[in-house]
């Protein structure tokens, strides 16, 4: 019960720009201690469920909860979040100490106590040794460090992290997220991270929240929300999936749970359209009735024990259990 | 031919000539006539080329030297403070107030508007409004808020203020304006998420980083209001003098040798007056 006090939920919150509708209705219980993405395309609305969390946006109707109380009005700075930015927003006239020290400033901790503290917070960045660098002579990881600190010093319940790892290059944004998960079970606060990338929320999420259109598509854990897509576009959007149209309705599967076989024997004969090799897999994609194309990922041993080339009839099977039926 | 269009160093030389040309010619030729004439000497008919300090000696050995330096330093000084003032207001609501550019541009325009005419105009539009039976002192009577006309509105250190403040305060708007759009809007919403109030993101924010527009708009007011003598000479109905008033009295004259050593030394004092400026903030990243 004492960990349920610390929960952030959403309720009903609407955000409109005059007519235009950028967050619909949204209702969602963000458990404590725990790392949840809001995942979705651009414009489906979950940057500004983020800022209406953080307090940089107000809602138009709803409420924002944390810990049992009502936030929705409060400035951002009483929320008892912290928000990270996409491009860390680094005082760029201010040394890497004094920006993580910014908000004791703000309070009025004197300078040497503000400095202990904030030195503190960068040890656990691991960036002490940059303490007296202006923000424009890190690069870009390291500035994201900084941002860190300065959003953890002023010991949120919640932080809120924007597109945190889109500004990186793409070995960094691997290292990077080890490091944000790390952090958060070191922690033991609630993470909530907004990104577009389906596999920085698989790698990171415990907790998927799917965005789309303004509502809320689907949530639930990482491994429920790729497994078993509800609807096709969470399906299409986590990717490594099969959308199609069987007599009972639509359904997904996953594209590595597809079998090839020999012609006639599987459940539906298809022909091979193209295949492309990627490594450790071998994708077939082959067309069906309908009109329809499935891809398979064959593991490469599999395949070059009997390869296909276009043009090939082959039959594809699976487990019943594997399809998931979609709602739209 | 092939090889000398070849030659990096000397298509360089060439594209920097036709401006070190133009520099050279109008700027550095006429400052370096002005220090070689302030060495010479003059009688009440005529000029006679010299190598004397005469003229130096003369200025700096005289009380109404300091006293019109001191008098165009606190000019300077007055009208720097309420420009900046004005201006950083001015910009600060253009470019954190409006939301919408249309409307920022619309009202920076607007801004510009008093420079579609010449600043003499606009000074000496000044007079009847200011003047012993202008519109201010009767709009004050017939207010019931003073009982005679108030005699230090026209020809005073308030007039001549007034106009400098009214002729300048955009150069100060212009730069303050320029490095107001460049912070990130994003810097504000940290400070805020950081707990800074309103007045703690504009002193801990928002000033620190628009230090170089506030540097270059004070370099433009304080070498124009230094260099004026029109504005003294007209609002001040020649009652107050600068260092500006004390060379254009010298060349009517025909005191040229003595107008020169003037301006040689008017000319160290703003140069001085700005490398100070520059030793505090560095305004390389707004050029």
């Amino acid at each position: 019960m004492a960990a349920q006090r610390q929960d952030l939920e959403l309720v009903n919150v609407t955000k409109r720009y005059g007519t235009a509708l950028a967050v619909d209705a949204i209702s969602h219980h963000f458990k404590s201690a725990s790392y949840t993405c809001l995942l979705g395309p651009s414009g489906c609305g979950k940057s500004s469920t983020l800022r209406i969390i953080a307090g940089h946006e107000t809602v138009t109707s709803g409420s924002v909860l944390l810990a049992a109380r009502d936030i929705s009005n409060l400035p951002p700075a009483r929320r008892g979040t912290a928000m990270m930015f996409q491009n860390y927003a680094l005082f760029p006239h201010l040394s890497v100490i004094d920006n993580v020290a910014f908000s004791l400033k703000m309070k009025g901790v004197d300078a040497k106590e503000r400095r202990a503290q904030a030195g503190e917070m960068l040890s656990l960045v691991d960036m002490t040794a940059l303490a007296d660098r202006l923000p424009d002579q890190l690069s870009g990881g390291q500035q994201q460090r900084v941002a860190l600190a300065r959003a953890l010093i002023t010991r949120p319940q919640v932080l809120l992290l924007d597109e945190p790892l889109s500004a990186l290059d793409p070995f960094l944004r691997i290292r990077m997220r080890t490091e944000l998960r790390r952090l958060q079970r070191e922690l033991g606060i609630s993470f909530v991270h907004v990104t577009h990338g389906q596999d920085e929320a698989l790698a990171l999420a415990d907790e998927i929240v799917v965005m789309n259109n303004a509502r809320i598509e689907q949530a639930g854990p990482a491994r429920e929300v790729f497994n078993a897509p509800r609807t096709a576009f969470v399906a299409r959007f986590m990717g490594g999936h099969n959308v199609i149209a069987l007599p009972g309705g639509h359904f997904a599967i996953r594209s590595d749970e597809v079998r090839v076989s020999a012609p006639d024997t599987g459940l539906m004969a298809g022909q091979v359209v193209a295949v492309e090799y990627q490594g450790n897999h071998v994708s077939v994609t082959a067309r069906i009735a309908g009109d329809q194309e499935v891809i398979a990922l064959m593991p490469d041993q599999h395949f070059f024990n009997e390869p296909k080339i276009p043009g090939d009839t082959i039959g594809l099977t699976w487990e019943q259990s594997n399809l998931h039926e979609l709602t739209a | 031919m092939e090889r000398l269009l070849k030659n990096k160093a000397l298509s360089g030389w060439l594209m920097v000539s036709p401006l070190a040309a133009i520099l050279m010619f109008f700027l550095v030729l006429p400052i370096v006539m002005i220090v070689i004439v302030s060495f010479w000497r003059a009688t009440e008919f005529s000029i006679i080329p010299d190598f004397d300090l005469e003229n130096y000696q003369y200025l700096f050995g005289s009380a109404v030297t300091y006293k019109v330096f001191f008098n165009t330093f606190k000019y300077a000084a007055i009208t720097w403070a309420l420009t900046l003032g004005i201006g950083f207001t001015v910009a600060y609501f253009l470019a954190f107030h409006i939301r919408s550019q249309t409307w920022q541009i619309a009202l920076f325009l607007l801004c510009t508007i008093p420079f579609w005419t010449s600043n003499i105009i606009r000074m000496i539009s000044w007079i009847p409004f200011l003047g012993r039976n202008g519109i201010a002192n009767s709009a004050l009577i017939s207010w019931g808020v003073i009982d005679e006309p108030l005699e230090w509105l026209l020809f005073s250190d308030f007039a001549v203020i007034l106009a400098f403040v009214h002729l300048y305060t955009l150069f100060m708007v212009v730069p303050i304006f320029n490095t107001m759009m460049r912070i990130d809007k994003s810097l504000v919403e940290a400070a805020r998420d950081a707990g800074a109030s309103g007045a703690q993101i504009l002193w801990n924010v928002i000033i620190p980083l628009t230090k170089p527009g506030i540097m270059i708009g004070t370099i433009f007011v304080v070498t124009l209001v230094m260099g004026d003598f029109i504005t003294v000479r007209f609002m001040s109905g020649s009652q107050s003098a600068n260092v500006g008033r004390l060379i254009s009295n010298d060349i009517a004259l025909l005191a040229y040798p003595s107008a020169s050593a003037t301006a040689v030394v008017l000319l160290a004092t703003v140069l001085i007056v700005i490398a100070t400026l520059l030793r505090f903030v560095d305004i390389r990243k707004e050029l």
